[in-house]
């Protein structure tokens, strides 16, 4: 019994078995690569969250007091570009992705190591160009580019800009082509369909969206940067253009790209909910489906952004019909979560936390959708601070909580050594506080008329100071409940202690290898007899010791 | 009244009402079903937490009843969502009839604003109230939107296009408006106050401003300049090119076969884009009129058009269109 309890640890781990820069700038090992996508994504988080500061402080106060009217357009624009493109979409799905789908289905590696590897060069590539033309100027259109405003008057860096996000775009391409051949023809022996962790479902489901949408933004950039320099009438309505065609054409992708944020937070929080209360996802069918209708149905909505653009108020019908068929299967997800926890046995450790968190942010995110997704209510709060607060909802509420869950949860695995869990449990309630702090004060805002995109603001209206001063102080605590995990995440990958093979006793296959995994992930292929966590299966029965889990430590 | 801390503009349209209805039936769903999940939540973490390490809970597989019991349900909420909002813009969005007209141009970084009578405001508008109000817009440059909170309304101005936006205030003040369409360095400066006044403060307003010309006499004048006078006849009556008394409303049959009503959009297009329409029986010969004409000119252009049909054929200058009876009667509008 003891001897498969907690197999040793070997060695040879994908951390120390070559070493040197080169060892990891050329490696093909999906985990390294997956490394290089996470310190990457860190920094661009870093300085898209540096740009958030310096808007709020802006706003502190109604005048423009803190910076010039086209440094403030500037900064909002290159937050949200930095954030969207080169921090959410790639998030979760290119470093948790990349490093545990192989290790779910019981793979060694992804279909394509080197496409796996290029895809990180090309989203580097992106990535360098794009920091380039914020050094070299910047870019002041919003992240949207709305034409002709961003083929015609502005006098940034918009081509250098686009440039960067249309190779970018490439990576992602890549990233989903490699999750689904890897999914379609890598699953070890008896790794069935339905026995995947809904983890890789949802996967899946956002590789689906990343093939079929990428290539039409990639598309729209180009069209933009033609009509910049060329002038060729696409959509400039002075030579026979239409600059609505080009909302058209950004929401086509932009909208799905909020599902390739959000799916992969989902698929994390499905593992965090069934692993952290020792069941099995209720209705795991309906909850892997309802993943693939989001990625169906999130192509069939982008007309919602569109509502007061002087579309067809019939085309608004629906898509405001469609819009609210896109929310259930997102219903039936929340349903379900809390549904596992029934009769479960819980615990409370950091990752748990973030996943209990997202369900109630996300929650309160899709709700607050249906107030955007009614054409009535929408009119009013279109453009407003409204959507500025939904949309932080999901995609900080959600995508990055949902993140932070996972990199806890995986972090043993991943570096080998366990975080501190009592500063992990603090700063999971210091985000959720700040989060809540900074977000919640914007949906009054909005409803009240405070339109987005605003350097300044007028001063008659006292409670819109007061408003934007409590969502400032939220901010500030959000921060400081980021920078504590950026800490202590560093200092244990040195002092942390060392964790088991799977110390949170787990029947996930990610969880019977080594912490940290060989290059090869198993030593011998596994066979997969069981579903998805099966934690009372009767082979596990027998093996009670699988099931102890390491003491959490303090410091 | 509005309380010293308040969390809802102040509503001062006729559907500002319905809107904010809409919106609290949906914030109080939303807080009940976050309340809801919250407190589940909050139970079963509690009632299920884990009391020894090595307990393993029963499997529970799921519940097709349950899924479709929580598929049904909320599918049903959101149609409610979906049947009201629907209703409530279809009525916002359908043009009134017999409202007073105002032309708006929006460009970087300010609104300019024409009434029916002439008069010309920046940034400032003012309407009376209990009139429905219909602006007419479009932009010189790129994408603004007209935003009234306490109107709960806003609409795009869109380059090459007229959008239409309608409202009718409901109490007199003043209500601020922004551009909500983000237009580039001066956006957040880009607004300005809706002053609501009484009819007859407004009637006093609009004498006060008498030298003024009317849209659609400036667009008469233009008519003469710009030499489409040639074609289409000294009194609008046709000739090279088709008359254009009482086309606007009309339905116009083009040389295809086909039919279109002469809205604002096609009379605008007929002057950038000639070639677009050719009304059935006459010859592909108008030269565009793009670049030679700035939109507030366009406008007026077009006013003069629609005023062709609500004017007697013979007046040789045009009353102002959209005007009811009591302002028809003053003199404020006609011109000389």
């Amino acid at each position: 019994m003891q001897e498969i309890a907690t197999p040793k640890p070997p060695r040879v781990n994908y951390l120390n078995a070559e070493y040197g820069l080169k060892s990891w700038l050329l490696t093909k090992d999906h985990k390294r690569i997956a490394l290089l996508y996470l310190g990457a994504i860190s920094f661009f988080f870093f300085i898209g969250s540096l740009y958030a500061m310096a808007i709020r402080l802006e706003l502190l106060t109604p005048q423009g007091d803190l910076m010039q009217s086209s440094t403030y357009n500037k900064t909002f624009t290159q937050h949200g570009i930095i954030m969207v493109f080169f921090f959410l979409i790639p998030s979760i799905p290119a470093t948790l992705g990349n490093f545990l789908i192989p290790m779910m289905i019981g793979a060694k590696d992804l279909a394509f190591p080197r496409i796996n590897l290029l895809s990180w060069y090309i989203y580097m590539l992106g990535g360098i160009i794009t920091i380039y033309a914020l050094l070299a100027g910047g870019v002041d259109t919003g992240w949207t580019f709305y034409v002709p405003y961003s083929t015609t008057f502005s006098n940034s860096y918009v081509i250098a800009t686009g440039v960067g996000i249309f190779i970018n775009g490439f990576s992602s391409i890549l990233t989903g082509l490699n999750f689904i051949v890897t999914v379609h023809t890598m699953r070890a022996p008896g790794m069935t369909w339905f026995r995947l962790p809904l983890f890789v479902w949802s996967h899946y489901a956002t590789a689906l969206i990343m093939i079929l949408g990428t290539p039409v933004i990639a598309i729209t950039i180009l069209l933009v940067a033609f009509e910049r320099i060329a002038h060729i009438g696409i959509f400039d309505p002075a030579i026979g253009g239409d600059p609505v065609l080009f909302q058209h054409l950004f929401w086509f992708y932009s909208h799905p790209a909020v599902y390739i944020m959000v799916l992969p937070a989902m698929g994390v929080v499905s593992e965090l909910i069934a692993n952290f209360s020792r069941k099995n996802v209720f209705g795991y069918k309906f909850v892997a489906f309802s993943s693939l209708a989001i990625a169906v149905f999130g192509f069939l909505v982008w007309g919602h952004h569109m509502f007061v653009a002087s579309q067809s108020v019939y085309a608004g019908m629906i898509f405001s019909f469609l819009s609210f068929a896109v929310a259930i299967p997102s219903a039936i997800k929340v349903f379900n979560w809390t549904a596992t926890l029934y009769k479960g046995s819980i615990s409370y450790d950091t990752p748990m936390l973030y996943g209990l968190g997202f369900i109630g942010l996300f929650t309160i995110g899709g709700l607050t959708g249906m107030f955007l997704a009614s054409i009535a209510t929408d009119v009013h709060l279109s453009d407003t601070y409204f959507i500025v607060a939904h949309f932080h909802y999901i995609m900080v509420g959600g995508a990055l909580l949902a993140y932070l869950g996972g990199l806890h949860y995986w972090w043993p695995k991943i570096s080998g050594r366990m975080y501190p869990e009592g500063w992990g449990r603090f700063s999971a309630l210091v985000v959720f506080v700040g989060f809540n702090l900074t977000f919640s004060p914007q949906f009054v805002l909005g409803y009240m008329g405070m339109p987005r995109r605003y350097h300044t603001y007028p001063a008659d209206l006292v409670s819109w100071q007061v408003l934007h001063v409590l969502s400032t102080a939220g901010a500030s605590i959000l921060g400081v409940g980021l920078m504590i995990p950026l800490i202590y995440l560093l200092w244990s990958m040195r002092y942390g202690r060392i964790a088991d093979a799977n110390p949170w006793g787990l029947p996930g296959l990610e969880w019977q290898t080594s912490s940290p995994p060989p290059t090869e992930n198993f030593l011998t292929t596994p066979v997969v007899t069981t579903d998805a966590y099966e934690f009372a299966s009767p082979e596990h029965k027998s093996v009670v010791g699988r099931f102890e889990r390491q003491t959490p430590v303090e410091i | 009244m509005q309380s010293s801390f308040p969390i809802v503009p102040e509503s001062a349209s006729t559907f500002s009402g319905d809107v904010d209805a809409l919106y609290f039936y949906i914030s109080g769903i939303t807080i009940f079903f976050t309340t809801l999940i919250g407190l589940v939540i909050i139970f079963f973490a509690i009632r299920y937490r884990r009391r020894n390490a090595y307990e393993i809970p029963r499997p529970i597989e799921g519940s097709t009843k349950l899924e479709t019991l929580w598929s049904v349900i909320p599918f049903l909420i959101a149609l409610s969502f979906f049947v009201w909002g629907t209703k409530v813009y279809f009525e916002q969005y359908r043009p009134p009839k017999n409202a007073l007209e105002i032309y708006v141009v929006g460009k970087q970084w300010m609104w300019k604003f024409q009434h029916p009578t002439g008069q010309r405001e920046i940034n400032e508008l003012h309407i009376p109230v209990g009139r429905k109000i219909k602006l007419i817009m479009t932009t010189e440059d790129v994408i603004h939107d007209l935003f009234v909170p306490a109107f709960r309304t806003k609409v795009d101005v869109v380059p090459g296009k007229y959008t239409m936006e309608w409202f009718e205030a409901t109490k007199p003040g003043r209500y601020h408006f922004f551009c909500a369409e983000y237009c580039g360095m001066n956006h957040s400066g880009m607004g300005g106050w809706v002053e609501v006044m009484e009819p007859k403060d407004f009637d006093n307003w609009l004498s006060g401003n008498l030298s003024q010309v009317s849209p659609a006499t400036a667009g008469r004048g233009m008519f003469e300049s710009l030499g489409c006078v040639s074609c289409h006849g000294a009194n609008a009556e046709g000739g090279r090119g088709p008359a254009l008394l009482g086309v606007y409303g009309s339905n116009v049959v083009l040389s295809g076969g086909q039919t279109v009503t002469a809205d604002e959009a096609y009379i605008r297009e007929s002057i950038i884009n000639p070639q677009a329409k050719i009304v059935n029986g006459f010859g592909p010969i108008m030269p565009s009129f793009q670049g030679q004409v700035s939109e507030e000119q366009l406008l007026q252009l077009v006013a003069y058009v629609k005023s062709l049909s609500t004017a007697k054929p013979e007046t040789r200058t045009a009353k102002p269109p959209g005007l009811g009876p009591a302002q028809s009667a003053n003199p404020v509008g006609s011109p000389k």
